[in-house]
């Protein structure tokens, strides 16, 4: 279980970002954030988010319709 | 790059924004915002019509005049309105709603959600004092988070920034 959920089904480009990087904020460092999206443009998207800002992506996957991404806070 | 306080060398981007129609005033304000959720220093430079993007109140337009490529998806199909239909009164206002709608219905954000988000982010805007003195606009005119600033001022930012883009 993740320490912050963030649920971003629905939203498309650039929101499910935008919100990551507000809700990751209140991730303790070494902390995870869960993500829900249903943009499937965001399984590039949050792999290049985690490349330039050195947060960790420990888990993407899909379930269906819904993309689900575990993030590191680091 | 830049060194910042800390030694950390941080990226920096600069966007000129020139064009205040609904359809151009996402890609700056898009990047923009994202580049700065990615940790990047970003500075916008708004001249000629993108100047308006600045305004309190937006009630941005999008044209079909002169744009064959705007095809609206209607009816399992897309279809583009034949230029002639674009200059007769109201086609702006039905196409600048449509594609609101579009956006709204397809989780887009608004380009007023997204202009928060970038002034959230730190985006630094600038907006051009040439392009306010032309079209007479004061800077009570616009958001409150803005600097004015002209070409020299661009140019020093461009000249040390990683990515610089014409929009």
């Amino acid at each position: 279980m993740a320490d912050v959920m963030l649920d971003a089904k629905g939203l498309n480009c650039p929101l499910p970002i935008l919100k990551a990087k507000k809700a990751i904020k209140t991730v303790p460092s070494g902390g995870t954030l869960e993500v829900l999206s249903t943009d499937p443009g965001s399984v590039a998207d949050f792999a290049a988010f985690c490349r330039t800002t050195g947060n960790e992506l420990l888990e993407s996957g899909q379930d269906g319709d819904t993309y689900r991404f575990v993030i590191k806070h680091v | 790059m830049s060194e910042d306080a800390e030694g950390t060398n941080t990226k920096t981007m600069t966007i000129i924004v020139t064009k205040g129609t609904l359809d151009w005033a996402y890609p700056p304000f898009i990047l923009g915002s994202t580049a700065a959720a990615m940790g990047v220093d970003v500075q916008m430079f708004f001249t000629f019509y993108g100047l308006t993007l600045l305004k309190k109140d937006l009630n941005l337009k999008v044209s079909p005049l002169g744009n064959p490529a705007m095809e609206m998806p209607m009816m399992g199909g897309h279809m583009s309105m034949p230029n002639i239909m674009g200059v007769m009164p109201g086609v702006t206002s039905l196409a600048s709603t449509m594609m609101k709608n579009m956006t709204k219905k397809k989780g887009v954000a608004s380009i007023e959600e997204l202009r928060d988000m970038a002034v959230e982010a730190d985006v630094k805007m600038v907006a051009c004092q040439m392009t306010l003195d032309l079209f007479e606009y004061s800077k009570k005119d616009l958001i409150d988070d803005i600097e004015l600033g002209g070409a020299a001022t661009y140019i020093d930012m461009a000249l040390k920034s990683d990515v610089n883009l014409f929009i």
